[in-house]
């Protein structure tokens, strides 16, 4: 990896990492009493490691000026690696804490081991790690291709990949530690959260950079999804993020913000973390993988468009939905129930748009696993969508809001779309990165992808099952006007659906590391190399080989 | 100006423009598409008529249905207790004994008192009320403060070491650590303790009983009283019943007269109503006697 940099390219990343291990040695000694030393320790390990991977390619050749005639995938391979160990790692968090549910005493006495610790190492892992990893090693590789550019430099696209997931790695390990600023899914504080925000300034300028010196005419729609997930992205974090730290020498910090308005700024950052993470985000990378798979056009241009602008537009609005019936005032509600209606329509377009484009093509989705995992994505788009604006009307809401429906929701969406849409990518673009005829066992896709649709399934219908059954027993009141059922009557109710759970989790799993299995086969069995194809070089080169007739 | 192409298979021209292999269709947006826009923008503007909406600066519009969410819950709450009102004021007004006599409000007792019960007492007694280590057995174990109605419904009211002013106030000395006693008198006085209780075990030495028996005269009878039956005076439990709040394995009732013991219970002034807190003392009192 290392010979592809220029020789600038690796000086460059010496002076970083440099400055990186010593920021993590300024962060160690400046907070030896408090967690944020545990944290300046694992920042300067991660730097001088990769000093040592950086000099020990120091000195190999330069690359030839035929590298720049090529576009620039290591980033994206790595990434690709990076988001399958995320993945499996999260998944597994994330079973462990469901049974932990179906048996609370498997805690071993230990804090960090309790449900509260290892829940938001879940979340992380799934989202920031493994979705986040796919979104970035994707959208290089979308960005390149359908710009016909190569991404600017080789520098920059390692900083954002090896920088994010530094992040990701203080923010699950600092859970376990007992650092958290207590903001659901933006839960590390801020020294994290600063670098995130100048890891993802430099994600964003590779992004315009790239596209300043495209060489197709007009910008593809999957790179439209991608800029809103990074600019809405950048806008959310730093916002969310506003605190004042009690001290520079520790973790702890304060938010900017307070009470309902607190509350109201984690919301619209939390739906929109949803909106733009892990919808903007991943239709990026369906608008690219399903008709190249499909060998398909999409289905309209038109509808794209008007689906683009009313997901962005809309989806700003809609967090106070996760508000409803609370302090906050009731006029907010209405316009975060009223705006999640509305968005019902863009959101079923953009599915519909994703579906009607494999007309022509379903034998091919009933042939291969890999183009079914982006159809079933889509539905399972349309169905979270649908329940997303369901549950955010008021009344409804009442019954289903602090149940264990809404955990379902999420799941339908994470897994049924996030996951499914990442899956099918991952196996149609490895192949194509590592020059492969195809993956290691077209049978060991059909195997994951069915192991992955039966464990969203049981996950999500024991959800649906559990909540609706909470949310009644809540509001069930006996002939004196009392309720009937205390909360434990309704949590020894839930026992069965949560073992359901943690068994579809556990088919979830399985999946994922017969999918990693595969992943990996594929990239070690060096059989079936594919010569270079024209449709793999950015512009001059191709015309180079064009002309030449090579 | 990209020049489209027919789509064999759908019959619409595509855009015109490609990448990486990619086409679009130039496909007019589907009629439904617009209806459905139209119907729930309508469906938005009609709510935003009724309904509190839109920020006006200081205010905001209160909509035609003047509905507001707080007063919506002020009034459910006094509808709510007005339903109740036929039942509250009787359990609120009448003697324990003659609630329960009464079997149609008993059987009111009997719901409440299972979600107040689940919902405030249960974290720690258990859903059974059978208690659990450290938490002593409300279903069948002797009272500690009193079994009256009126010490069960003070106990609740201020708790045991609460920060509640009239808490009840109860330290068993950590004999052990505090070099009240040695080693070897606690052993005898835990054995002669554990003796009082049928544990099924082997009795201890005779001569062992005698000597602990004496310890226990001499330190612990003036809160447990010279038969160990406790006293609800100081919240001392009865050593006789068979019922261990802390366990009565020979390791745990060392620990108990070692370390001391200092329960804690918190008061349930103020988080519940006279009403709630006397309706449990009738849950409880109805457990007992179902269950013996």
């Amino acid at each position: 990896m290392v010979s592809q940099l220029t020789l600038g390219e690796r000086q460059g990343a010496l002076c970083i990492l440099l400055l990186l291990a010593a920021c993590g040695l300024l962060m160690l000694g400046a907070g030896q009493n408090d967690p944020l030393g545990v944290h300046g320790g694992i920042v300067m390990l991660f730097g001088v490691l990769l000093i040592f991977v950086v000099i020990s390619g120091y000195f190999a050749p330069e690359p030839g000026t035929d590298a720049a005639g090529r576009y620039y995938d290591d980033p994206s391979k790595v990434g690709i690696v990076l988001a399958m160990l995320w993945a499996v790692a999260g998944f597994f968090i994330g079973d462990w804490v469901a049974w932990l549910l179906v048996y609370p005493e498997m805690t071993f006495d230990a804090a960090w081991s309790s449900f509260g610790r290892l829940r938001p190492v879940h979340t992380t892992s799934v989202i920031f790690g493994f979705g986040g990893n796919a979104l970035i090693a994707t959208s290089f590789h979308v960005l390149q291709r359908t710009t016909r550019a190569r991404l600017p430099d080789q520098l920059s696209p390692w900083f954002v990949l090896l920088g994010y997931n530094l992040f990701c790695l203080l923010a699950v390990s600092g859970y376990l530690i007992g650092i958290t600023q207590s903001k659901e899914y933006a839960e590390p504080e801020w020294y994290a959260d600063i670098w995130l925000v100048v890891v993802w300034v430099v994600y964003f300028l590779i992004y315009m950079r790239t596209l300043a010196r495209r060489k197709e005419p007009h910008i593809y729609v999957a790179n439209w999804y991608y800029m809103a997930f990074i600019l809405v992205v950048a806008i959310l974090h730093i916002v969310n993020n506003l605190a004042i730290p009690v001290s520079f020498a520790g973790a702890k910090s304060y938010s900017l913000f307070a009470g309902v308005q607190d509350a109201m700024t984690q919301w619209w950052y939390g739906h929109n973390a949803v909106a733009f993470f892990l919808t903007a985000g991943f239709l990026g990378m369906m608008y690219y993988y399903l008709p190249k798979r499909a060998d398909r056009p999409i289905f309209s241009y038109r509808l794209s468009i008007i689906s683009f602008w009313g997901i962005t537009f809309m989806y700003m609005w809609a967090g106070s939905h996760h508000l409803h019936y609370t302090a906050l005032p009731q006029w907010v509600q209405t316009l975060g129930m009223t705006f999640s209606v509305m968005l019902l329509v863009p959101s079923w377009a953009s599915a519909g748009n994703a579906l009607m484009t494999l007309n022509g093509a379903w034998h091919k989705v009933r042939d291969d696993a890999t183009l079914r995992f982006m159809m079933m994505a889509a539905i399972f788009y349309g169905i979270s969508t649908f329940e997303g604006s369901f549950m955010a009307i008021r009344p409804v809401n009442s019954l289903s809001h602090y149940t264990d429906w809404t955990i379902g929701h999420v799941h339908a969406g994470a897994m049924g779309w996030v996951a499914l849409i990442t899956f099918g990518s991952f196996y149609a673009v490895v192949p194509w990165l590592w020059k492969r005829e195809a993956m290691y066992s077209a049978r060991l896709v059909e195997v994951h992808f069915w192991f992955a649709l039966a464990g969203t399934l049981v996950y999500v219908f024991a959800m649906w099952n559990s909540g609706i059954t909470q949310g009644l027993m809540w509001r069930t009141y006996s002939e004196g006007g009392t309720l009937t059922y205390s909360f434990i009557d309704s949590l020894v109710a839930m026992h069965p659906y949560y073992f359901a759970r943690a068994v579809g989790g556990l088919l979830f799993l399985i999946g994922a590391l017969v999918g990693g299995y595969n992943i990996w086969m594929t990239i070690r069995t060096a059989e079936g190399v594919k010569p270079e194809v024209l449709a793999d070089l950015p512009a001059p080169a191709a015309a180079r080989q064009a002309s030449t007739g090579r | 100006m990209a020049v489209g192409e027919r789509d064999a298979h759908t019959g619409h021209m595509t855009t015109g423009h490609e990448w990486n292999g990619i086409k679009e269709l130039n496909t007019p947006v589907p009629k439904p598409v617009y209806f459905f826009l139209a119907a729930t923008a309508l469906f938005s503007v009609v709510y935003w008529l009724l309904m509190p909406a839109w920020p006006t600066g200081s205010s905001y519009t209160k909509g035609l249905l003047g509905i507001d969410q707080r007063q919506t819950v002020a009034e459910k709450l006094a509808a709510a207790s007005l339903d109740r009102a036929s039942w509250t004021a009787r359990i609120a007004g009448e003697s324990f004994e003659a609630i329960r006599a009464d079997p149609q409000l008993m059987t009111i007792v009997r719901e409440t008192g299972h979600t107040l019960f689940g919902d405030n007492c249960a974290a720690c007694h258990g859903a059974k009320a059978a208690g659990g280590p450290g938490y002593p057995n409300l279903a069948e174990a002797s009272w500690l403060w009193g079994g009256s109605p009126e010490a069960i419904e003070e106990t609740i009211r201020v708790g045991i070491n609460s920060a509640h002013p009239d808490t009840r106030v109860s330290q068993m000395p950590a004999f052990g650590r505090d070099q009240i006693l040695d080693r070897d008198r606690i052993l005898e006085v835990v054995a002669y303790v554990r003796s009082l209780s049928p544990s099924g075990e082997p009795a201890a030495d005779a001569g062992v009983l005698a000597a602990g028996r004496q310890v226990f005269l001499e330190n612990c009878a003036s809160c447990h009283g010279e038969s160990g039956a406790g006293n609800t005076e100081f919240g001392a439990p009865d050593l006789t019943d068979g019922s261990w709040i802390h366990g009565g394995s020979l390791d745990a009732v060392f620990r108990a007269v070692y370390g001391g013991q200092q329960g804690l219970m918190p008061a349930w002034e103020g988080r519940l109503s006279p009403l709630d807190r006397k309706m449990l003392v009738l849950y409880l009192l109805d457990l007992r006697s179902t269950e013996n």
